[in-house]
């Protein structure tokens, strides 16, 4: 009973890794400095002082600093981080469920569902409001997932199914989405493209407040649920064991893995491996309990996907690299390495 | 064995002669091209287009048909047949059914090389982007062939497929970020990289062409060989074969072709996947013959997407990597599904 501790109250119990407060504070800090960073860092630069003034209002005696952090950085910045959390989420969460190491919701082909009916929308009604973005994408995130469960899930086919699939799916849509883009303007592809490959530029507070309700509504539900996905992550034949309704619990992580990609795709998107990366890195940290794994790849989400901004920002500056490029140019090989490992098992 | 004294189906040849089929191919081949040249933005009869080789007078529908009409189908043509064996080539060598130029990412290295050579050398001629081509569809090749032989279970076809999707990704981030900090090479490169054969420059197409030649006629002279790679490694070894020269002279021959296809028309996806799977219905194993087949329909089913391309959403054109993405990628998904073992 070392590593754990307990908390018990009438109404409700739970144990946590003693490991966890710490862990998660480190990357609390880690994530706070990074977007400090990525705050400050810029064609204009601020001091980390003058930015944590400006956050709590405090006058810093130069008005730019206001609007260059209240309206172009800090938006920018916090959609990265809730962008990332969510991903990571939705990431811990398929992997889980599958029981495939090789799990991301870009992989599989849930990121690109999600692209092509928020891509459909801006091209088919230009003048629809901000946050209809996460409905379409949650919409084509959810259509192909549930593909994929019709094409692969049932049966206990292989990890490796899953990504052949997700592959195929992704061209699918891929195509698809080619082909809405060819109706719109020249002006507005390239703005897509830009979008496509998973970028925070010019993401303001309404984008912000679009995935904001997404994020506190399914980041809870997600943590909620982490106790049905410890026992699931067990096979189906052992979850039925112990009792669990494992139709309607999946049912319910799928659609809270989905909300999340969806939203996030809808806001930033394809970012691709961050829900690749992330889990795989916090179970380096803490292990394959659900219950400390989840809050920890969350963070470890939301500080790469900062981390990737400020680096695409930095790299070739004054140009910008999308941080989806980042990510990939990351994750793939990291993708390719988890890969070669397995087989070797 | 039931029935013994019933001779034994014989699995490796149809039953006509595979010359009829190949025939009544170049019949439906012949079609097609008159269609390709017949419809487009403005459609052209037949006798204007007949008149075109006899009679030139300089009209705007003759010269319609000379400059682009005809040299667009041409390439498509190449390229379709290109493509498909090299596809041929893939599956039958790697016993993969998903093996395919596009999904192995050999196409997106082109793709890369292409970006690249732009990226740092401005306009650069047409023999410095064939090359690069070439280049980088080989380093592709054997980046995706050496990731795959990684580990102790060796290259398998379904790892060997999913690390060509994890090469391809990582490629194209980078194509991605090249066209992202450079405007210009995106601007004279945007169309190209979406897989297209309108407006490609046809004195390209005769650079990279004794090349393609030279890749087809490996690939038509391995046929023997490969159809006994078909059965395995081990029991080629056991044949005879020498398989390290086999492999060697296929992804020459693969690079060739699929390099040439690259460069001419940038990544087109999905061909040479579908296309041996479908000759495969009727020649079942022998690819002496499955490789001429392959890029007999290859080029028929490049003809007819570039085709749709043109006409399905008149007078917008859609990329006709698009146009085989739809097509192709579906039977991809019915593959992954059907053929492959768990």
């Amino acid at each position: 009973m070392k590593d754990w501790l307990m908390v018990r109250s009438p109404g409700m119990s739970f144990r946590m890794d003693r490991r966890l407060p710490a862990i998660v504070l480190a990357l609390a800090i880690a994530s706070f400095a990074a977007i400090l960073l990525n705050v400050g860092h810029g064609e204009y630069a601020i001091a980390v002082g003058d930015i944590i003034k400006t956050l709590f209002g405090i006058d810093t005696g130069n008005p730019d600093h206001v609007f260059v952090i209240q309206t172009l950085r800090l938006p920018r910045t916090l959609v990265a981080f809730m962008v990332g959390v969510a991903l990571a989420i939705s990431g811990t969460i398929f992997q889980g469920l599958t029981r495939n190491p090789l799990a991301d919701p870009s992989i599989i082909g849930i990121n690109a569902g999600a692209s092509l009916v928020a891509v459909a929308v801006i091209v088919l009604f230009p003048s629809a409001p901000v946050y209809v973005l996460p409905i379409a994408a949650f919409t084509g995130a959810l259509l192909i997932a549930i593909l994929i469960y019709g094409l692969a899930w049932n049966g206990g086919s292989s990890p490796i199914l899953l990504i052949l699939l997700g592959i195929g799916l992704s061209a699918i849509a891929g195509a698809f989405t080619s082909l809405l883009i060819t109706f719109g303007s020249i002006n507005e592809v390239s703005q897509a493209l830009v979008w496509l490959a998973g970028s925070v530029y010019g993401r303001t507070w309404e984008q912000f407040f679009s995935l904001l309700p997404w994020v506190i509504l399914f980041v809870p539900l997600a943590f909620g649920l982490t106790r049905h996905l410890n026992i699931l992550n067990l096979g189906d034949d052992i979850a039925t064991g112990l009792g669990s309704q494992i139709e309607w619990q999946r049912g319910l992580l799928v659609i809270v893995a989905v909300a999340l990609a969806g939203s996030s795709v809808a806001t930033a998107g394809n970012i691709g491996f961050v829900g690749l990366i992330a889990p795989h890195l916090g179970r380096k940290f803490i292990g394959g309990n659900h219950a400390s794994l989840l809050p920890v790849a969350a963070l470890l989400g939301g500080f790469l996907v900062v981390a990737a901004d400020f680096v695409g920002k930095t790299l070739v500056a004054p140009i910008e690299l999308p941080c989806g490029v980042i990510t990939a140019a990351i994750g793939a090989p990291f993708f390719l390495y988890l890969l070669i490992r397995n087989r070797k098992r | 064995m039931i029935n013994s004294e019933r001779p034994p189906k014989d699995l490796t040849q149809p039953r006509l002669s595979p010359l009829i089929g190949l025939g009544l191919g170049a019949i439906v081949l012949l079609i097609c091209l008159i269609f390709s040249v017949t419809l487009g933005a403005k459609d052209i009869p037949l006798p204007t287009i007949l008149e075109s080789f006899t009679r030139f007078d300089n009209s705007v529908d003759h010269l319609v048909i000379q400059t682009v009409r005809i040299p667009r189908s041409v390439l498509a043509i190449v390229v379709g047949a290109a493509l498909a064996v090299s596809g041929a080539l893939m599956q039958g060598l790697t016993r993969n059914p998903l093996a395919e130029t596009g999904i192995l990412g050999i196409g997106a290295g082109g793709a890369l090389a292409v970006v690249a050579t732009q990226f740092l050398f401005g306009s650069a001629s047409l023999t410095a982007y064939a090359s690069a081509a070439f280049l980088g569809a080989g380093a592709a090749a054997v980046a995706v062939y050496g990731l795959g032989t990684l580990g102790r279970g060796g290259a398998t076809p379904l790892n060997l497929t999913v690390a060509g999707a994890a090469l391809t990704a990582f490629i194209s981030s980078i194509t991605t970020a090249i066209l992202i900090v450079s405007q210009r090479t995106f601007e004279e490169i945007r169309f190209w990289l979406a897989g297209s054969l309108a407006g490609r420059d046809f004195s390209l197409l005769l650079q990279v062409l004794p090349f393609m030649g030279m890749g087809l006629l490996i690939a038509f002279l391995l046929g023997r060989q490969i159809t006994t790679m078909s059965l395995g490694e081990d029991i080629a070894t056991s044949l005879g074969q020498r398989t390290l020269w086999i492999k060697i002279l296929t992804a020459t021959s693969v690079v060739l072709l699929a390099g040439g296809a690259v460069a001419i028309a940038g990544p087109i996806g999905f061909v040479g996947l579908v296309v041996p799977h479908v000759v495969r219905f009727y020649i079942k194993t022998d690819y002496r013959w499955i490789l001429p087949y392959s890029a007999l329909l290859g080029a028929i089913l490049l003809l007819l997407s570039d085709i749709a391309a043109r006409v399905v959403l008149k007078p917008q054109e859609i990329p006709v990597g698009v146009m085989t993405a739809i097509v192709g990628a579906p039977f991809f998904v019915y593959l992954a599904k059907s053929k492959v073992k768990k």
